[in-house]
C-alpha cells in the first residue's frame, strides 16, 4: 500500500444543487466509506480561503488567495491505496464534482 | 441568530447580520465535512457566529454605525467581548427572537411578507425553501423578501418588547402571523410533507417564545392550544402515498397524546381571563375532535355551537361552511345541504374546492350519486395542490362505485 494526498480544489458547498447540508452529509458518507474500506489514513482538514504568500529571495509577503476560486485548495485528506490508479478511482465518489470542483491526487514520495 | 446579530449591528445592518450567519454556516459545513457534525451543532454555530461578529465589529466599527443603544459599549475594546457574551446568552437570544418576531410583523407589510420574514430570520429558511413553502417561484419569493427587508431596515431599531402598550398593540398581528404560519404547514399547498411539518414545528416553537414572555395573553394560550391539538394529528393526515386521509378515517390511536394533553392544558389557561378570541373557539373545536373516541362519537352539536360563537367575532364564509358541515354531521345530510345552500353570498366560496366537496359529500350520503359526482368534479377543477386533487378524485370515484353497484 502507498500513501496519497487528495487536494480538493474549488467546489461550492453553499451552492450545491441538493442543498448545503445534504451536500456536507454526502462528503461525510463518502469519506467514512473510504475509511470503512481501509483507504482513509486521515480525514484531513479544511483550509481557510485566505493566507499569506511569501516568495522570492527578498521574501516578499503578499496576501492570499493564491489562485482563482475554482483552483483554490479548500482541504486535503490522506489516503492509502495500492497505486495511483486505484487512488484516482477511489476519488470518483467525491461529491465535489457536483459543485464544479476537482480532486488532485498526489502520491506521497517514498524513499 | 440573525435576530441577535441584528440587535448588535442595528436593524439598518440587517444584510451584514445575514452575511455573518451565512458565513458561520458555510464555515461549519466545511469543517464538518472533515470532522463530522458535533453533538450540538447549533451551539457550535452560535460560537462561530459570535467570533465572526467580533471580527466584523473590530474591523468595521469605525466605518459602520452599529446599534445606537449599544454603540458606546461596542466602541470600547474593553466592553466589546462582555457585551457580545451577554448578547449570546440563551435568555438574551430568545428575547432578541421575540423582538425580531414583532419587528417582522410590521403593519406596513402584507401578512404573506410578514411570514416570509419570520421564516427567513427566525427559522433560517432559505429563499428556495420559502418559495417551496408558498408554492411560488424563487424570483417571486426573493422579491417579496427583499422588499420586506427594506421596510424592516427603515424602522430604526428592533421592536421594543418592553413597552407594554406597543407590545399589546402589535401582539394580534404576531399571533395572526403565527396562526397563518401553522396553517400553511397544516393545510398549505407544498407537496413536501417534510416542509409542512417544519412549518408547524416552527410555528409551535415561536409561539412558545410568546408564552415565555409574561404576562401571557389568554389568546396566546388559545393559539398554542389550537396548534398542539392540530399538530397531534399531523402524522395521521397523510397515507403512505402522500394522499390526504379525512378526519373520520384517521387512526386515532396514533394521535399524539402528549400534544393533546399540552393543548388541553393551555386551553384551560386560555379560559382564565375574560377575553375570548377566534383562537379560543377554534381550539375548543379542535379539543372536541381530539377527545372523541371515534368520528361517530364526536359531539357535533357542541361543535356547531362553537362555530356559531366564532361567526359572531369572525364572520367568514369558510367558517360558515365548516358550521354547515358540522350541522350536517349532527342532524343529517339533508340539514347539512340546506345549511350549505343557506350560506349568504355563496359566490365567495366559488373558488374554494371544499364547498363543492361538502355538497358532494352530503348528496352522496343522501344517495344521489349523480349530483354528488358533479359536485366533486367541480371541486377537482378548483383543487389547489396535487394532494387535494388526488383526494377529491378518490371521492368522485366513490360516487361511481355507488352507481355501478347500487346497494
Amino acid at each position: 500500500m502507498s500513501e496519497f494526498i487528495y487536494l480538493y480544489r474549488g467546489g461550492d458547498t453553499a451552492g450545491a444543487p441538493e442543498g448545503p447540508e445534504a451536500h456536507m452529509q454526502r462528503w461525510r458518507s463518502w469519506l467514512e466509506g473510504l475509511g470503512a474500506q481501509g483507504h482513509l489514513k486521515d480525514f484531513g482538514q479544511p483550509l481557510e480561503p485566505t493566507g499569506k504568500l511569501i516568495a522570492g529571495k527578498s521574501k516578499t509577503v503578499t496576501d492570499g488567495p493564491f489562485a482563482e476560486a475554482k483552483d483554490l485548495i479548500g482541504g486535503f485528506s490522506l489516503i492509502e491505496a495500492a497505486d495511483v490508479d486505484q487512488a484516482a478511482q477511489l476519488a470518483h465518489g467525491c461529491p465535489i464534482f457536483d459543485t464544479g470542483g476537482a480532486v488532485e491526487v498526489r502520491p506521497v514520495m517514498k524513499m | 441568530m440573525v435576530a441577535t446579530l441584528t440587535r448588535i449591528f442595528g436593524v439598518h445592518n440587517l444584510a451584514l447580520a445575514e452575511d455573518v450567519v451565512q458565513d458561520a454556516f458555510c464555515r461549519a459545513l466545511e469543517v464538518w465535512k472533515f470532522r463530522g457534525v458535533p453533538d450540538q451543532p447549533s451551539a457550535w454555530l452560535m460560537a462561530v457566529a459570535k467570533n465572526r461578529a467580533l471580527d466584523v465589529l473590530r474591523r468595521e466599527r469605525t466605518a459602520l454605525r452599529f446599534a445606537p443603544e449599544l454603540a458606546q459599549r461596542l466602541a470600547s475594546e474593553w466592553m466589546l467581548v462582555p457585551t457580545l457574551e451577554e448578547a449570546f446568552e440563551p435568555h438574551a437570544i430568545s428575547d432578541d427572537q421575540l423582538r425580531m418576531m414583532f419587528s417582522c410583523c410590521d403593519p406596513r407589510l402584507s401578512e404573506n411578507a410578514q411570514i416570509a420574514l419570520v421564516l427567513r430570520f427566525l427559522c433560517g429558511f432559505t429563499v428556495r425553501e420559502i418559495a417551496a413553502a408558498f408554492l411560488i417561484g424563487f424570483a417571486a419569493a426573493e422579491k417579496r423578501i427583499v422588499r420586506a427587508k427594506s421596510v424592516l431596515a427603515e424602522s430604526g431599531g428592533l421592536f421594543a418588547i418592553d413597552n407594554r402598550d406597543d407590545f399589546t398593540a402589535r401582539l394580534p398581528a404576531v399571533q395572526r402571523a403565527l396562526y397563518l404560519l401553522f396553517n400553511e404547514g397544516y393545510h398549505g399547498a407544498s407537496p413536501e410533507s417534510a416542509v409542512r411539518a417544519d412549518l408547524c414545528r416552527e410555528a409551535l416553537r415561536l409561539t412558545r417564545l410568546l408564552l415565555n414572555h409574561p404576562p401571557v395573553a389568554t389568546a396566546t394560550h388559545a393559539l398554542y392550544a389550537l396548534m398542539c391539538l392540530h399538530a397531534a394529528r399531523l402524522g395521521t393526515r397523510l397515507d403512505a402515498s402522500g394522499a390526504l386521509i379525512p378526519l373520520a378515517q384517521q387512526d386515532r390511536s396514533r394521535w399524539d397524546v402528549a400534544l393533546i394533553a399540552e393543548g388541553e392544558q393551555h386551553l384551560d389557561l386560555a379560559a382564565t381571563g375574560d377575553a375570548v378570541s377566534e383562537y379560543h373557539f377554534e381550539a375548543a373545536i379542535a379539543a372536541i375532535h381530539a377527545c372523541a373516541p371515534s368520528a361517530g362519537e364526536t359531539d357535533w352539536k357542541r361543535i356547531v355551537g362553537f362555530y356559531d360563537l366564532l361567526l359572531r367575532i369572525q364572520p367568514s364564509p369558510v367558517v360558515e361552511l365548516n358550521r354547515a358541515i358540522a350541522l350536517g354531521e349532527s342532524e343529517g345530510p339533508e340539514r347539512g345541504l340546506a345549511a350549505l345552500r343557506a350560506i349568504a353570498g355563496p359566490e365567495r366560496l366559488a373558488e374554494y374546492p371544499f364547498y363543492a366537496a361538502a355538497l358532494g359529500e352530503f348528496e352522496l350520503r343522501c344517495g344521489r350519486e349523480t349530483a354528488a359526482h358533479e359536485h366533486f368534479q367541480t371541486a377537482i377543477g378548483l383543487a389547489r395542490s396535487p394532494m387535494e386533487r388526488r383526494f377529491l378524485e378518490l371521492r368522485a370515484a366513490a360516487c361511481e362505485e355507488y352507481t355501478a353497484f347500487p346497494s
